[in-house]
């Protein structure tokens, strides 16, 4: 499945999505630690895989929190937290 | 050599008069139907309190979001180029601006030469605006103005989770139904705002020389807010909202 | 606030209703899921994997009060009382405080398996446009979620922000759709996206007299035409169905519609309950393998 995690408002799409069949079978979980903001954690999800997600109350601020990550010049081509992720289960939508 | 900036606002109208480079006056109107009748109106109290007549003006500048509706200005610049014109001259080492509206909020990072390095501006989404406090003091019944100094005397931190001013002020309301005090309410709106205004700066880059301008600034329990959260000192011009008018009033200057 | 004003332009109909071809539940599998949203509530009760009951309601002040009135309302006048059900699904927004539940699912897993239920399935894209946010869900022929996309941050494309205009307008929130069907020529969408500068933008079309139908036409297309990005973001493919108090507004319905080139299936059912329909769904299979199926009134 693909867990598209974020928002659209009127000022653009800030979606973190995550692969969760890749994520699924990962056991690093590089993610954790990877992302300076701690947007993510792992769940259960409803078929009782683990997975990672982005906590519930960050995906209303995703825009703020990742904002660290993404001058508005300089940005980096892969992010830290896509850097961390071994499954390349992490895309960015903006 | 008298020049005249005028800044035309989602809100209101600022006019600032300079004369050889000092503001001899200055006028605000809310800024109505008409963006250029109303940018007459400013225009016309500001020469009268600055007691000029308009023959004296040598060069009008507009700038704001209305800007290319005023029709008697020689000349246009963007909000960017007046707020960090405008900001320089307060502030003559700034090189972080913070530029809020009641609509729109921007963050511009200055060279040393006062060029334009980088900016980041919101102006599509109202939470990270001016007006967001305005509508959660409506939310609270206290006037405007009321929330700075309430905000100033708060005790406890509470989360507020809404992002959108629609969702905030059901919010509101029901932090209002668990007896949450007032203050308390009011801090945690400046500090949704600020969070929302910090992700800017950070975008930019955070200097040092940091500087607050436009009507919000105002708002001491705002700037607090600011200032908790960026962890830096925060400039904040006598009279805020006028930095832009007059960083247009400077450009007319150079252009005379 | 719009629960002060006089007239609640926004207030829509709570209701139950019990399946009149199911004469009784006795000797029979009984379960239940509750969908505990931010604006309504909805208890579903289904007899041996077929719908007998369901209650809609607007949430209270808490979700647990809100789950044990909607079970109740919807367990009213069938002479069920909550320990006949086998297994209950808790999903929603307060799905975690459903006190009677025994398991909470997420509510896109939900939804995907009660339209699958609802609408077929050959239905692949769901929108669902609740009070306080809009999903986008790609799900497979068995009703398993795919991919998803959700959206609570933001008022513009949800019930609450259509709220907002119906007080800005004082036309009744089910009239909305109709009313903004019947411009003569369609008008631009109003191009904020943000609903309180929306508002603004409302407030001065007016002013400049545009007639309340023309106002609400034009909003009415901006929410089709934002609602239409997310679904494309996710992925779009036939069947499409759509969910959720905005899917009874034909204003939106038809719009999206036409942006779409795509028609959506008909609803049988109340668009409001899929969620709760979804739950009582996991809530038979969850009892079937945990050996709880026990049989109601033995």
């Amino acid at each position: 499945m693909i867990a598209n995690h974020g928002y659209k408002d009127g000022s653009g799409e800030y979606y973190i999505s995550i692969d969760t069949d890749k994520c699924s079978l990962c056991a690093e979980h590089g993610c954790l630690d990877g992302c300076p903001g701690q947007v993510f954690e792992i769940e259960f999800d409803d078929w009782d895989e683990e997975v990672a997600t982005v906590r519930a109350r960050e995906r209303n601020k995703l825009k703020q929190i990742c904002a660290a990550c993404k001058p508005v010049s300089g940005r980096l081509v892969r992010l830290p937290c896509q850097i961390a992720c071994g499954s390349e289960a992490i895309t960015h939508s903006w | 050599m008298i020049t005249v900036g005028i800044d035309s606002g989602n809100r209101n109208t600022k006019a600032v008069v300079l004369k050889d480079g000092q503001v001899v006056g200055k006028a605000l109107i809310l800024t109505g139907f008409d963006a250029n009748e109303s940018a007459g109106q400013a225009y016309e109290l500001a020469l009268k309190a600055a007691q000029v007549s308009p023959e004296e003006v040598v060069a009008v500048v507009s700038t704001g979001v209305g800007r290319n509706e005023v029709k008697f200005a020689q000349e246009i610049i963007t909000e960017i180029g007046s707020a960090a014109k405008g900001a320089r001259y307060f502030v003559p080492t700034v090189n972080t601006i913070i530029d809020l509206g009641a609509e729109e909020g921007r963050a511009i990072k200055l060279t040393a030469d006062g060029k334009i390095a980088d900016f980041a501006s919101n102006e599509k989404c109202a939470a990270g605006a001016g007006s967001f406090v305005e509508s959660m003091a409506r939310a609270l019944q206290t006037a405007p103005e009321e929330m700075g100094p309430l905000s100033m005397k708060y005790t406890k931190e509470v989360p507020m989770n809404a992002q959108c001013v629609v969702f905030a002020e059901s919010e509101v309301v029901s932090l209002i139904h668990q007896k949450t005090p007032k203050e308390d309410i009011a801090r945690a709106v400046h500090d949704g705002v600020s969070n929302r205004v910090s992700s800017m700066v950070r975008r930019v880059g955070l200097l040092d020389d940091l500087a607050l301008i436009g009507g919000p600034g105002r708002n001491r329990g705002l700037v607090q807010s600011l200032k908790d959260d960026l962890q830096k000192e925060i400039k904040v011009p006598e009279d805020p909202d006028y930095v832009s008018a007059l960083g247009a009033a400077l450009y007319a200057m150079e252009i005379a | 606030m719009s629960e002060n004003e006089t007239k609640e332009y926004w207030r829509w109909k709570e209701y139950n209703w019990k399946n009149p071809d199911i004469p009784d539940w006795r000797g029979s599998m009984v379960t239940a899921g509750v969908d505990v949203g931010s604006t309504s509530s909805q208890a579903v009760i289904m007899v041996d994997g077929q719908l007998y009951a369901f209650s809609n309601m607007r949430t209270g002040s808490d979700s647990p009060s809100s789950a044990i009135d909607a079970i109740n309302w919807a367990m009213e006048g069938t002479g069920l009382a909550l320990e006949d059900i086998s297994f209950t699904v808790g999903t929603g927004y307060g799905r975690v405080n459903v006190p009677f539940a025994n398991k909470a699912v997420t509510e896109i897993a939900c939804h995907a398996r009660g339209a699958n239920f609802m609408y077929g399935p050959t239905v692949r894209t769901l929108l669902d446009m609740g009070g306080q946010d809009c999903k986008a869900i790609h799900c497979d022929e068995r009703g398993k979620v795919t991919s998803f996309l959700m959206n609570d941050k933001c008022a513009a494309g949800t019930g609450r922000g259509m709220e907002v205009f119906a007080n800005l307008l004082a036309v009744p929130i089910e009239e909305v759709g109709d009313m903004s069907l019947s411009v003569e020529e369609e008008p631009a969408p109003v191009s904020s996206t943000c609903v309180v500068f929306a508002k603004t933008e409302a407030t001065g079309l007016l002013r400049a007299g545009w007639s309340k139908e023309k106002v609400l036409a034009a909003y009415c297309s901006a929410m089709a035409s934002r609602v239409v990005s997310l679904l494309e973001r996710n992925g779009m493919e036939k069947d499409f169905a759509i969910t959720g108090g905005i899917a009874k507004n034909s204003g939106v319905v038809k719009r999206i519609e036409r942006i779409l080139g795509i028609e959506a299936l008909k609803p049988n059912y109340d668009t409001q309950i899929a969620g709760a329909l979804g739950g009582a769904l996991f809530a038979k299979a969850l009892a079937e393998k945990s050996n709880k199926g026990k049989i109601a009134g033995r």
